[in-house]
């Protein structure tokens, strides 16, 4: 599916993150997103995010909005070049950590969206797609 | 850095979060909390959420970090004004904050400061059922 529009941005730091969130609510009041959408998809985001930066040293993340049989959705690839996660099924387990955090990021954001992909490669990366439609 | 104002309110601190805090803001807020508690001898501590936009899990954390680390200093945390849309989201993303107390603005969180309040004094000091 070819997005209508497509943006890229660095995540380097904390201030990154929220400037991420910005442009995703604002992407999403754009395309008429409910509140309740925006806030589930902009929570998700954040969570991604922060694994890019906090796992992954930093990444990016490309966002798409798409268009479908009279259905909008937003696409957000978050990508880095960091360690990769050796134990996918583990690392999406509710509690899992590595990191003192609450083990919540990947399997919460898994459920806050309709379509969730994610590859991995130990030494290579991590990419997660999300995708969030009106419908 | 900025900081968060933290305002004395009679026996009570009130904090109002603004919208998307950093994280090192949110990290010195824990901190800040925690000593003002001890040198005010609050009583009960107000987190007014109901600016944020989200609240993922590094913010939850944090909120039921201060309301752990306050309880441990003798005084109750409520976190009050969490929009419909945060809690919604914040169950979904599995987030229980089951030690964490709300209310649905600040009159209300302050009502149930003070109820506490009187029921410890009452009660010699036994934990009140919050619900
Ligand atoms: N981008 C990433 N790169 C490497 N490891 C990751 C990445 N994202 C998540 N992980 C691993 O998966 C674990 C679970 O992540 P998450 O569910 O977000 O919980 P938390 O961030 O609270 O640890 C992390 O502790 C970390 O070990
Ligand atoms: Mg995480």
């Amino acid at each position: 599916m070819n997005p209508t529009r497509s943006e890229t941005f660095q995540l380097q730091t904390s201030d990154d993150v929220i400037r991420m969130r910005q442009m995703v609510r604002v992407w999403m009041v754009e395309m008429k997103f409910g509140l309740v959408d925006q806030t589930k998809m902009v929570t998700a985001a954040s969570e991604l995010a922060r694994n890019a930066l906090a796992y992954g040293g930093g990444g990016s993340v490309c966002m798409e909005a798409l268009a479908d049989d009279g259905r909008r959705g937003l696409r957000l690839v978050f990508e880095d070049q960091g360690p990769g996660i050796a134990d996918l099924e583990l690392a999406l387990t509710d509690g899992y950590t590595t990191g003192g955090g609450l083990g919540l990021g990947l399997s919460g954001s898994k459920r806050l969206v309709n379509e969730f992909a994610i590859w991995s490669a130990v030494g290579e990366g991590t990419r997660v797609t999300i995708v969030r439609w009106t419908i | 850095m900025d900081k968060i104002p933290i305002l004395k309110m009679g026996h009570f601190l009130l904090v109002t979060i603004q919208v998307d805090m950093h994280d090192r803001l949110a990290m010195t807020l824990q901190d800040d909390l925690t000593s003002r508690v001890v040198k005010d001898r609050a009583k009960g501590v107000l987190i007014d959420i109901s600016s944020l936009e989200i609240v993922d899990s590094f913010i939850g954390r944090m909120l039921a970090n201060i309301a752990a680390m306050t309880r441990t200093l003798g005084a109750e945390s409520v976190v009050v004004g969490m929009q419909p849309a945060v809690a919604i989201t914040i169950v979904e993303l599995g987030m229980s904050l089951h030690n964490v107390r709300t209310a649905l603005n600040v009159d209300k969180g302050m009502a149930l400061l003070i109820a506490q309040l009187n029921g410890l004094a009452e009660d010699d000091g036994n934990e009140p059922n919050p619900e």
